[in-house]
């Protein structure tokens, strides 16, 4: 009867209460730290730009978000996932980071361990070439998105 | 030090900063204490009014400040409390005829002869705020259970803790208790939560508040009404005893009279 009588009288979905919550977390949120969202969203775009210079990024995943305790105690949280070529053993991970020495910040670093990883495929454990497999599949698509959006954002 | 100075505070307008101020002054003294209660908004004086006190007023703040009137001369004794008494705002000036030091000038003198001073503070963050809180020993900040009073609430807040005031106690005013039940309002937990101050007063939206002031009567002189039972619990709160948090409840609305009686409950 109580349930009837709530539905009836369109009771029992969110109220503007809460509504009104959420809209004072996220506008004091920036009024404390000064930063108004759109800025804020500028802010990750471009520490996000800097860190795809250096990493492969998944970047359907990243999450930078500002965290407030209370008043006075804010810090930005970045939880950023990076694509990792695990190193089957010591001398092949000494090599890998040999080369990614060597390459820099360059382009070309990508494709080197790229191939460095699959030529080790053979000597890895199957639990190992699981996870490699898996990763492999996951980063060659978004190493290519990556490219495409690293030349899109030099032009602009 | 002697007696202590209470500045109440908002940021926004209209939240109901001078009606506290009003009914905690009533509230203290009905409780023994010698309370001068002060009107620093000045150029819109209002406390007078409130407090039914406006066709005594002779010298202002201003006037005390600049010279023109003693102290004693300036103060105006309630009508029903002997020892409750208003210095009111001037109503032809701004808020930069006085300074936060000509603030803690006057209090320091009350200090001797009194054991609170109430400060109602204008609205907004400027000067008008800094006079009223350069003195203050402890801030308590009105808001009403809506987003604007709470974001300025926030920053009011935000400006006493770094003005070492802080942290301030919280009076919220006018719950509507039933709009809370239907989720349609903001309610004491919520306001806390985002906040994150301790909360010394929850004051029910009660019609009698508007009687009060169309008759400069405060609420809290009214024995019916629960506003005026909120406030006078803050008072007692404020000069520490520990009070339970009134049953805002009991005035169930028609809609859960009618569930409970067809619930059988």
């Amino acid at each position: 009867m109580t349930n009837l009588l709530s539905r009836l009288f369109g009771r029992g979905k969110k109220g503007s209460g809460a509504t009104a919550k959420d809209r004072l977390r996220f506008v004091l949120q920036h009024d404390r730290i000064n930063l108004p969202p759109e800025r804020m969203e500028e802010m990750k775009r471009e520490i996000l730009a800097v860190i795809v210079k250096y990493l492969v990024v998944d970047k359907d995943r990243v999450e930078i978000d500002l965290e407030q305790r209370d008043r006075s105690h804010s810090k930005l949280v970045a939880e950023i996932p990076v694509a990792i070529n695990t190193p089957p053993s010591v001398s092949n991970s000494a090599n890998q980071s040999a080369a990614a020495g060597a390459n820099g910040a360059n382009n070309s670093a990508d494709k080197d361990r790229a191939a460095d990883a699959d030529g080790n495929e053979d000597a890895q454990t199957d639990d190992a070439v699981d996870a490699d497999v898996d990763k492999e599949t996951e980063d060659a698509p978004i190493e290519q998105r990556e490219n495409g959006e690293e030349t899109k954002d030099a032009k602009s | 030090m002697g007696g202590k100075v209470v500045t109440i505070s908002s940021g926004k307008g209209g939240v109901g900063k001078t009606t506290a101020t009003a009914n905690l002054g009533i509230s203290l003294a009905s409780l023994g204490k010698r309370v001068v209660v002060i009107d620093a908004d000045i150029g819109l004086r209002n406390l007078d009014v409130i407090m039914g006190l406006e066709n005594r007023i002779v010298y202002d703040l201003v006037d005390i400040v600049e010279g023109r009137s003693k102290l004693r001369q300036a103060m105006i004794k309630h009508k029903k409390f002997a020892d409750l008494f208003l210095i009111p705002a001037a109503q032809t000036r701004d808020k930069m005829a006085v300074s936060p030091e000509d603030m803690v000038k006057v209090t320091d003198e009350l200090r001797q002869d009194f054991d609170y001073i109430l400060i109602d503070s204008p609205a907004g963050i400027e000067r008008g705020f800094r006079n009223a809180l350069e003195p203050a020993d402890e801030v308590l900040i009105v808001t009403n259970p809506e987003v604007s009073a709470v974001r300025d609430a926030d920053r009011i807040i935000g400006l006493i803790e770094a003005a070492d005031k802080g942290p301030g106690r919280l009076i919220i005013n006018r719950l509507k208790t039933d709009l809370v039940k239907k989720g349609e309002m903001l309610s004491s937990d919520d306001v806390f939560d985002i906040l994150g101050l301790t909360i010394i007063g929850i004051i029910p939206e009660d019609e009698l508040v508007l009687s009060a002031s169309n008759s400069g009567i405060p609420v809290t002189l009214n024995l019916q009404s629960k506003a005026g039972m909120a406030f006078n619990n803050v008072a007692r709160r404020v000069i520490g005893e520990d009070v339970p948090f009134m049953n805002l409840d009991e005035n169930r609305g028609i809609f859960q009279r009618l569930v409970r009686l067809l619930d059988g409950r």
